[in-house]
């Protein structure tokens, strides 16, 4: 394996003064968070960085905090484990930590962070898919200013955000949402781990004790477009509706219809076109009875 | 770029001069001598280079020495304290838990992980936990056996 090539390496330990190092060095440099996608970048595709900026010393960018409104800010450098093992998090949203523990091994989500994984845009993350779906907001920071973004905007292509070179990505915000929410991500992979997704979906939705019907619809789509993207027709389809089998079917067709999947070495456009169906079928039937228990559970699960 | 850092090494203090773009396998296996530590695919997917760092387990293929300036580092060579081999050693040996052996040292390391946390796993827990262990010889059965004798053997 090739080795990675000598660079600068910066340690601030304010945001803005990591800010202003991107800003007063120019282009070529690159942010480090847990390295697990930039170190591979730079050893298995070429990336040659001039300059490293290390935020992992800036104080304040880690951790899962409740906040008094109800909302939970995730700073951008908390790891894919502690959020896949946060108490709050599995309690309120297990299909959020669900969707973190998808990514890699237990060795890499010790070292991936959420803010990492945002920033680098890969259209399959797989925390993307459900953070998008609780309506999740992006801080982003720079020397002067701070600026807040819906998620589902954040994106803009494979790898691109709308942040500047010298803006740094400081949390990650869910609003408070409603307690009859339930959800669901799946990640379509022909391997149980240690894979990309070929399909990725969350849905969400607060389910009516009384009525079970289906409020606040959000369905995210995953590895089928240039960047997550909600499937917004399919939404409405269920909207205020009582969810049935027929129902998920349809809602899955029109979901279906709306990805924008690319053939790659992984699998053809045709094939994640029919599997966003199925999957997204599987997601809203399985949201309804409540989260798998273990991945045995969540791999042989038919609603 | 030279960058003169401190940090703990199996339980000892050391410092050292480091290149901040040399990799934390590089530097334990060529510059300290540490070799225990294996390089298979060297993209964060085999888990042969995995060490502690900071208590957590990670790939040492993918942290830059630059980082590591106040870190606390455990390899395989310090899995054991004192003479005695730790209970994942003695059960992987005394169940065939290798064959090649080089992933072996990832395993035991993240086989530890898993044991500091739950020393009563069920199997799928502890296949979940080595997920990210590549064993290419493919003797998972006598691993994951291992890992349970282990288990009892903490448990008891």
């Amino acid at each position: 394996m090739k080795r990675t090539e000598p660079f600068e390496m910066y340690q601030p330990t304010t945001l803005q003064e990591a800010s202003r190092l991107l800003k007063e060095h120019g282009p070529g440099g690159r942010f480090l968070a847990g390295g697990t996608d930039l170190v591979i970048a730079m050893k298995e595709k070429g990336l040659l960085p001039k300059y490293i900026v290390d935020l992992k010393r800036v104080p304040g960018l880690s951790g899962i905090r409740e906040k008094g409104d109800g909302s939970i800010a995730l700073g951008a450098l908390t790891t894919m484990y502690e959020i896949e093992t946060s108490p709050l998090i599995r309690k309120k949203y297990p299909f959020l930590a669900q969707s973190a523990a998808e990514v890699g091994s237990i060795q890499i989500r010790n070292r991936a962070t959420v803010g990492g994984n945002m920033a680098n845009a890969t259209p399959s993350a797989d925390v993307a898919p459900a953070l998008i779906a609780l309506d999740a907001a992006a801080k982003i920071a720079s020397a002067s200013a701070e600026r807040t973004i819906p998620l589902k905007e954040f994106f803009q292509g494979p790898g691109q955000t709308v942040m500047n070179t010298d803006e740094i990505l400081t949390e990650i915000t869910i609003p408070k949402t409603d307690p009859r929410l339930v959800g669901e991500y799946i990640k379509f992979s022909p391997r149980e781990m240690m894979d990309l997704a070929y399909v990725g979906v969350a849905v969400v939705y607060n389910l009516g004790a009384q009525d079970k019907k289906c409020e606040g619809v959000r369905i995210v789509l995953g590895a089928v477009a240039p960047t997550p993207i909600r499937a917004e027709r399919a939404e409405a389809a269920l909207e205020g509706q009582v969810l049935t089998e027929a129902l998920a079917e349809k809602v899955g067709q029109i979901a279906a219809e709306e990805a924008k999947p690319i053939s790659d070495v992984r699998s053809s456009a045709d094939y994640r076109r029919a599997m966003v169906g199925a999957m997204t079928k599987r997601a809203l039937l399985n949201a309804a009875v409540g989260p798998a228990t273990s991945w045995y559970d969540r791999r042989d699960r038919r609603y | 770029m030279n960058k003169a850092i401190h940090f703990t090494l199996n339980g000892k203090p050391a410092s050292r001069e480091v290149l901040t773009h040399r990799l934390l396998l590089d530097l334990l296996r060529d510059e300290i001598g540490l070799t225990g530590t294996k390089e298979g695919c060297g993209t964060g997917d085999c888990g042969a280079c995995t060490v502690y760092l900071n208590g957590k387990p990670v790939n040492s293929c993918l942290v830059l020495s630059g980082e590591l300036d106040g870190a606390d580092i455990v390899t395989i060579e310090g899995l054991k304290i004192g003479p005695e081999l730790h209970p994942i050693q003695k059960t992987f040996l005394q169940d065939g838990g290798a064959q090649c052996g080089y992933c072996t040292p990832g395993m035991l390391m993240m086989a530890k992980a898993l044991l500091d946390e739950n020393t009563n796993p069920t199997e799928e827990e502890i296949r979940f936990a080595l997920a990210g262990n590549l064993c290419r010889c493919t003797g998972y059965a006598k691993i994951v056996q291992a890992v349970q004798d282990a288990a009892a053997m903490l448990r008891k």
